[in-house]
């Protein structure tokens, strides 16, 4: 029995604590204690496992996945897929992740959702997404994947709309997992043509098999990976279906952290590594990513430099990051794809989980004066470096870490990503354009990030006169958390460190066994020697440059808490509104979908077509050429019957002829 | 278990005993106290539960053709014959009845407070005729069942129905009836054509299954026919239109069987009897092509239409032709996949709406209304309520884990190589089924809850949990260990694809029919 064979206790644990709290949730809401410790403890159970598995794969690192199967789910003719798990280097990774910053965010929420009445049922949620998400990482097929890939989404409805009883919220859970649905049409689409093609879908068969059954580049493996990606599109909100994760931030702030930063929402980069053979094999796809997650970086990006909501900011950002991400697995570096979603869980769960204590603070403070200002916006914060120390403290490594100052963790993972799109565009010419995006969107990064900052945390206070003197820092149930992150956000480079600065990619050889099938077909040599140095020194350069700009143009300027503040004008309310997508997607998609569903398809089709014209028409003619018949009737069936049994007789008559 | 029945020679009785239990049920039904009924309509149907049950054992798994055949001649000279038996697909058809049951009557316990004997005796006679339809294999028989659901439906639609309920009676009535007085046609003329060729003249299903190829140039017809019959009972767009004018003047029970049991009578047809007749028609491009375009605007249109009703119950009404359609597409589809899907979906559909129409009555008898404006905010006074409701949803929705999904996975898999371009449209429906759904309970458990009357609104009683938790417990199962029912049922279907194996040539598309249509009319 070793490690690797208990896999399912990591899904089963976090399952059991659904069970347990969801029960406390109906039957006993103010049970608080026992929810306090099976809700935290699952998870730190699950990542024990989790460590468990991986230092077994690290003393003995295998070169084939160890799967296990717990039953048969879907055996139908050839079709053979059971409910297994698969552990190896790249599960192994996500499964640490996972737990380890699952385990933290779990710590931490014992303080931030004490005093809520659903405090049962918010810890039932949170295990259960743990649950699905471990099952969507671990899964040894597309299907088993799926059910945790749609089970995360389940979860991200349910803790979007905690709060059920504002519509707002309710809405923004909805708008996820219908945005979400969009992605899965692509998911599962993907998946029939990959029976189509493989008459499988278990992850070693497809991966090691896709050489020889697919043509590289062929329009069958790109209409896959493209499916494919579109579900990714969808739950790791890329453009064009990212607009329900600023919504999303509807939901306590752990969620955004847990779901909507760390884990969930970098489900469509583990996607594309996990079948990085197929996206190897379709260059136009994997160009296609990277595109579209380059544009993505830079979109959301801009839209980030003129939200005031703390954690709308955070959320655009999140966008953004992921954005990254796909450059480089779209590049073909799906290592530093890896490296750059492990380094931003660290430091964006540190920046939402160091947000949340802010709006903990802020909205006590409005709390105990009875005021009904905006606890997020941050108008309304400023010098709260005074009161809170410790979150703007780790708050700020956090920013260095995404805005690539060496030596946090971000730099090293988001140059590996430049730095590799740079080395493509030799051959691809166009990925140099994507390198370009990359640097701009880090300026960005960098300023918006020393925007929000300063307006957290320097200068004035503008909270008000009163509400000032209950301002303070968050307990340490809270802060314990921030300080772990903290430290994972600044050393969390050392997964990866490039040769450059002595290490050994660490982590791009733990993954080599399983990146291996498509590293085989499409290996990128990476930039070296001056090349390297240049471009390093570009990007520092760039997040220096960005935070100097953003603090300064930031602090430079006095601003009016947000009851005062005159609105946004110009390029600034185009920014602020989102650039009005939603607003297009609402006119383009939504209205004419319902109009067409009420006016012509309802009303038109069923009730006038169909029902009125035909329906009631025949029962009509009937009435009218059975006009003898009619008197001899004393109720309508009768009528029909008689007229229908003529008609019949009349075919029969006809057959037999 | 296998023994155990063997000692008591339960292969034997055990398809008599369904048919004629509740018949006598029926005595002590209208015989007995008005206030009773419904406790003799429970005693009774739990007892063809428990009954039917051993036919999960009883049936030899791996084994094809149909099994506990009873045969018992009926009308000699006709060649009809009291003909029984079962496969896989009948069995899992007949526990879907038998589950159902006895849910329904306790669904009703409080809802029927008029002429219960009456009621009660109907659903009694429903059970008879739903089981009878799905274990008839003599083609007179079958009829006769078939006649026989509509009956009590058309009374207990029309009775303990609401305001608009003698419209939506007739309706039902007239649609099917239409259908099946031509089906009746067809099966004489199949008989005939049949005695014609082998010089026996019998409706028994294996008979006519050997010598349909008798039928001859009138195969097109007689398919037809049959088709009809069936399509308005699935309901295949765009004979639907009285499923939501009956499914909202209903009772519950009257919702449930009719959603849960009786739609599946169409598609069950089609896999029984007018496919495996007429495999070269029904099969053949032009039909295959006809058949899997109206599913696939079946599964669209009805998504689509359920997204703007303001009526929870006829939401849920038209989200039947949506998964319906998609039964369709899987029979169509003609691989392992599909036809397995087709049939999961078949149960699952079952279980889902049967759950939600029953939520729906428990929602009605508290507020007596469906209106979705009616509601909002109810999840903080009624949790237990508001979790079972979104179960069912997420479950009717397909999330993987539930049944839903099951059913709609391998329909879709199985559909893709034989009709890519409808199954990639048909895949859409995954998210129209998301926005139908969710929005319709967050209007009833989320948002505000502003009118008091909801305040008010009770959590599931005992009786109530006891309709549902059954059904839930199903949904879990089929969800995440389908397997024991996938391999009842495989060699039905095995045999059903080996008995239907046609070449695929010619136009797949409604455009490539018409033009097919075209020509041959040139011609």
């Amino acid at each position: 029995m070793t490690f690797s064979h208990a896999v399912w206790l990591a899904v089963a644990l976090p399952l059991a604590g659904f069970l347990v709290n969801g029960a406390l949730a109906l039957r006993r809401p103010r049970a608080t204690g026992l929810v306090s410790v099976v809700g935290p403890g699952v998870l730190v159970a699950a990542f024990v496992v989790a460590a468990g598995i991986f230092l077994e794969l690290w003393r003995e690192p295998p070169h084939a996945p160890t799967v296990v199967s717990l039953w048969s789910w879907l055996p139908v003719g050839q079709l053979q897929v059971d409910l297994a798990f698969q552990v190896d280097q790249l599960s192994a990774v996500m499964l640490l992740i996972v737990t380890g910053v699952g385990s933290l965010i779990h710590l931490y929420s014992v303080g931030y959702m004490k005093a809520d009445p659903g405090y049962a049922r918010f810890f039932a949620y949170m295990n259960l997404f743990v649950a699905f998400m471990l099952v969507l990482v671990l899964g040894s097929s597309f299907p088993v994947m799926f059910i945790g890939w749609e089970g995360v989404g389940l979860c991200s409805y349910l803790l979007i709309g905690f709060w059920f009883n504002d519509k707002v919220n309710a809405d923004a859970g909805l708008k996820a997992f219908i945005m979400n649905r969009i992605g899965d049409v692509g998911f599962l689409v993907a998946m029939f043509l990959i029976w189509r093609a493989f008459g499988s879908l278990d992850f070693t068969w497809v991966t090691g098999h896709a050489a020889d059954t697919l043509a590289p580049g062929g329009a069958v493996v790109t209409a896959i990976t493209l499916f494919l990606f579109l579900g990714c599109t969808g739950k790791s909100a890329q453009i064009p279906l990212y607009t329900w994760l600023p919504d999303a931030m509807a939901g306590p702030t752990p969620v955004s952290a847990l779901i909507h930063a760390a884990t969930m929402v970098t489900a469509g980069v583990y996607l594309v590594a996990r079948t990085n053979v197929l996206f190897a094999l379709a260059p136009v796809s994997s160009t296609i990513v990277a595109g579209i997650g380059a544009l993505t970086a830079l979109f959301a990006a801009t839209i980030a430099l003129r939200q005031y909501d703390i954690k709308k900011v955070l959320a655009y950002s999140t966008v953004s990051q992921l954005g990254y991400m796909f450059v480089g697995v779209g590049t073909g570096a799906y290592a530093a794809g890896m490296f750059h979603l492990a380094t931003h869980a660290f430091f964006k769960a540190l920046l939402f989980l160091g947000a949340g204590s802010v709006i903990h603070a802020m909205h006590e403070a409005y709390h105990a004066t009875h005021s009904h200002e905006d606890a997020q916006d941050m108008r309304n914060m400023g010098g709260l470096r005074h009161a809170m120390p410790w979150t703007f403290g780790l708050m700020l490594v956090a920013t260095l870490a995404i805005a690539g100052i060496p030596p946090f963790s971000g730099f090293f993972s988001k140059d590996e990503i430049l730095s590799a799109a740079f080395a493509r565009g030799g051959e691809a010419p166009i990925y140099y354009l994507f390198y370009a995006m990359g640097i701009l969107a880090a300026l960005l990064t960098a300023y918006y990030m020393a925007r929000l900052m300063a307006m957290t945390f320097l200068g004035p206070n503008r909270t008000g006169e009163r509400e000032r003197t209950h301002l303070h820092e968050a307990p340490w149930i809270m802060t314990g958390p921030l300080l772990a992150l903290g430290v994972l956000s600044t050393v969390g480079g050392a997964l990866n460190l490039p040769h450059l600065v002595g290490g050994h990619s660490a982590l791009e050889r733990w993954l080599e066994p399983v990146l291996a099938p498509g590293l085989a077909v499409g290996r990128l040599s990476m930039p070296e020697g001056s090349t390297e140095y240049l471009l390093v020194g570009a990007a520092v350069a760039i997040g220096v440059i960005g935070l100097l700009l953003g603090f300064r143009a930031t602090l430079g300027r006095g601003i009016l808490p947000a009851r005062e503040a005159p609105p946004d004008t110009g390029f600034a309310l185009v920014l602020n509104r989102k650039y009005y997508i939603d607003e297009l997607y609402e006119a383009v998609v939504v209205r004419p979908l319902l109009w067409l569903s009420r006016v012509v398809l309802w009303r038109g089709v069923d009730q006038g077509l169909v029902d009125g014209a035909a329906v009631n028409g025949a029962a009509w003619t009937s009435r009218v050429f059975g006009g003898g018949l009619r008197l001899l009737q004393t109720g309508h069936v009768g009528a029909y019957v008689v007229l229908f049994l003529v008609g019949a007789l009349w075919i029969l008559r006809a057959v037999i002829r | 278990m296998t023994q155990f029945l063997q000692s008591i020679h339960y292969g034997e009785w055990i398809l008599h005993a369904l048919i004629v239990l509740p018949l006598l049920g029926v005595v002590p039904v209208l015989l007995g106290d008005p206030k009773s009924a419904r406790r003799t309509a429970l005693v009774v149907t739990t007892l063809e539960l428990v009954l039917s049950l051993g036919l999960w054992w009883a049936l030899v798994p791996g084994q094809a053709g149909l099994q506990l055949v009873a045969n018992i001649p009926w009308i000699p000279s006709w060649g009809i014959s009291y003909r029984v038996g079962i496969d896989g697909i009948s069995l899992v058809m007949v526990l879907l009845t038998t589950v159902l049951m006895p849910l329904s009557v306790l669904a009703s316990w409080h809802y029927i407070s008029t002429r219960e004997r009456g009621f009660y005796a109907l659903m009694l006679t429903m059970l008879t005729a739903l089981v009878g339809v799905f274990i008839a294999l003599d083609l007179f028989l079958f009829y006769v069942y078939f006649e026989l659901t509509l009956i009590p439906m058309y009374f207990i639609i029309g009775i303990w129905g609401g305001t608009n309920r003698v419209y939506a009676a007739i309706k039902f009535f007239v649609y099917t009836m239409t259908g099946s007085l031509l089906m009746l046609v067809a099966i004489v003329v199949l008989v005939w054509k049949v005695q014609a060729a082998t010089g026996q003249l019998s409706f028994a299903y294996e008979h006519l299954l050997r010598n349909a190829g008798a039928a001859g140039s009138a195969a097109p017809w007689l398919f037809a026919a049959f088709a009809l019959a069936f399509a308005i009972k699935v309901p295949i767009f765009p004979f639907h239109t009285w499923l939501p004018d009956a499914h909202v003047e209903a009772p519950t029970a009257g919702s449930v069987l009719l959603a849960s049991v009786m739609l599946k009578i169409g598609t069950y047809g089609f896999l029984r009897f007018a496919v495996p007749f007429f495999p070269g028609v029904a099969l053949s491009p032009a039909v295959s092509a006809l058949m899997v375009t109206l599913a696939v605007i079946g599964v669209i249109y009805g998504a689509l239409v359920a997204l703007v009703q303001p009526d929870f119950k006829k939401l849920v009404a038209y989200s039947s032709v949506s998964h319906l359609g998609l039964v369709m597409l899987g029979i169509w589809g003609g691989t392992m996949q599909s036809v397995q899907g087709a049939l999961i979906v078949m149960i699952s559909h079952g279980l889902s709406t049967g759950a939600l129409f029953l939520l729906i009555g428990m929602m009605y008898e508290r507020r007596h209304t469906r209106l979705l404006e009616a509601y909002g905010g109810i999840a903080r006074v009624v949790p237990v309520f508001s979790l079972l409701l979104t179960v069912v949803a997420f479950s009717s929705i397909g999330l993987p884990g539930l049944n839903g999904f099951v059913g709609e996975f391998l329909v879709l898999l199985g559909s893709i190589t034989a009709f890519p371009r409808a199954t990639v449209i048909a895949t859409t429906v995954v998210i129209f089924a998301a926005g139908y759904l969710l929005w319709a309970i967050q209007r009833i458990i989320y948002n505000r809850l502003d009118d008091p009357e909801n305040e008010r609104f009770g959590d599931l009683t005992a009786r109530e949990l006891a309709v549902i938790l059954p059904l839930v417990v199903g949904i879990v199962w089929i969800g995440l260990y389908p397997a024991p029912i996938l391999r009842r049922m495989e060699p039905a279907t095995r045999q059903y694809l080996e008995a239907t194996a046609v070449t695929r040539t010619g136009p797949t598309t409604a455009l490539g029919v018409l033009r097919h249509v075209v020509e041959e009319a040139r011609r």
